[in-house]
């Protein structure tokens, strides 16, 4: 629930959270062995999670 | 200005720079010192990379510098992200990766606790275990592959000596389940110094008295070493696996040398698939767009792991 409410007040924490997830799940989606399509679909995942990292860490506490 | 040295400088400054100089503001002269660097930054970091981006955008080719160049979209990465050659490099890779931090990060710590420990001719084994970190990847590379030879290498030898199987019954570089086997042992063999050295640091930096207060509580040595030891080893294990970690995403030169990316594509890792795009097959605008998604892949995890550092830092 906190979760949620700092991502309506645009606090740091919880976006990034979810910036870092997105990278994450980005970069397992590049290296998996199982699905072209993740493949495929891996680096616009990994460019928005990248961007909105940036963008994030200039948000308040 | 008490200094000798200073007073000396300061009369050597000729009268007309002097003049100009004292007339700069503190803020003026912060950025007269620091301007080379930004226009240094600037011309060998951002505009390489803005035009790597220009060019991913298009059809150039370096071998043909007369074509128009045509602007193609984002049909570079289209066709990047639906090959299944290239998704079969980026798996290589992450194999490579894996297993490399892995095996370095066990085996460079474990080696860093034993040296860390004072014991006769400490100085000579740490000197000998870091010899090949020193060594020429080309150097390595190439002597590697006369220990891998099935009919004269030393490394079959082994292995046979110790599972009983015939020497020349198995090739690490030339087979396709143990090629890529070859090139973690051999980065193993030449990095984990590395990993050694940085961990020495982190355990070197740990207060004896820690310990001491420990010992005085009744912690057993097992305690100590996961509430005391790994706690304050962990910044510098972690900034290890980030030098590795971007290290290995990039190596080339020592898998070139090795296996030349084969047999077939098992070892051809993004960077070596990467240069023959670049330089082989000269698509330079298909081989950007290659560079800008490794990129943007090693930047966004560089930035969650500095994240993640300082927080282990500031606990």
């Amino acid at each position: 629930m906190s979760f949620l409410s700092g991502l309506l007040r645009l606090r740091r924490g919880p976006w990034e959270m979810l910036a870092t997830i997105l990278i994450a799940l980005g970069v397992v989606m590049l290296m998996q062995p199982f699905a072209l399509v993740l493949f495929t679909w891996s680096f616009p995942v990994t460019l928005v999670g990248t961007v909105m990292f940036i963008i994030t860490s200039h948000f308040p506490e | 200005m008490s200094d000798p040295m200073a007073h000396r400088i300061a009369a050597a400054t000729p009268p007309a720079l002097a003049h100009r100089i004292r007339g700069l503001s503190d803020r003026a002269i912060a950025w007269v010192f620091v301007a080379p660097t930004i226009f240094l930054l600037l011309a060998v970091n951002i505009f390489p990379l803005i035009w790597t981006i220009r060019l991913s955008l298009t059809d150039f080719r370096t071998n043909r510098p007369n074509n128009p160049v045509k602007f193609v979209g984002i049909e570079n990465y289209r066709k990047i992200l639906t090959d299944a050659d290239t998704w079969l490099s980026l798996q290589a890779t992450a194999h490579f990766l894996i297993w490399t931090i892995v095996l370095q990060v066990v085996i460079g710590f474990a080696l860093a606790y034993l040296i860390n420990k004072k014991f006769r001719g400490n100085d000579l084994w740490t000197t000998l275990i870091v010899l090949p970190m020193m060594l020429s990847p080309a150097v390595v590379g190439n002597f590697w592959t006369f220990l891998y030879q099935p009919q004269i290498g030393l490394f079959n030898y082994v292995i046979a000596f110790f599972t009983g199987a015939d020497p020349s019954s198995f090739s690490m570089i030339g087979e396709v389940g143990l090629a890529p086997w070859a090139i973690v042992i051999v980065d193993t063999w030449m990095w984990t110094p590395f990993v050694m050295l940085i961990c020495l640091a982190g355990l070197r930096s740990i207060p004896p008295s820690i310990y001491e207060a420990a010992e005085c509580d009744r912690a057993s040595k097992w305690r100590q070493f996961w509430t005391i030891t790994i706690p304050m080893v962990l910044p510098f294990l972690m900034l290890a696996v980030l030098f590795r970690g971007i290290e290995n995403f990039k190596m080339f030169d020592l898998v070139v040398q090795l296996t030349g990316g084969g047999p077939g594509a098992t070892t051809q890792l993004v960077s070596i698939d990467l240069k023959r795009e670049a330089f082989e097959k000269w698509r330079t605008g298909y081989a950007s767009a290659y560079a800008v998604i490794l990129f943007v892949t090693v930047f966004g995890l560089a930035s969650i792991y500095v994240k993640a550092l300082n927080k282990v830092k500031d606990r």
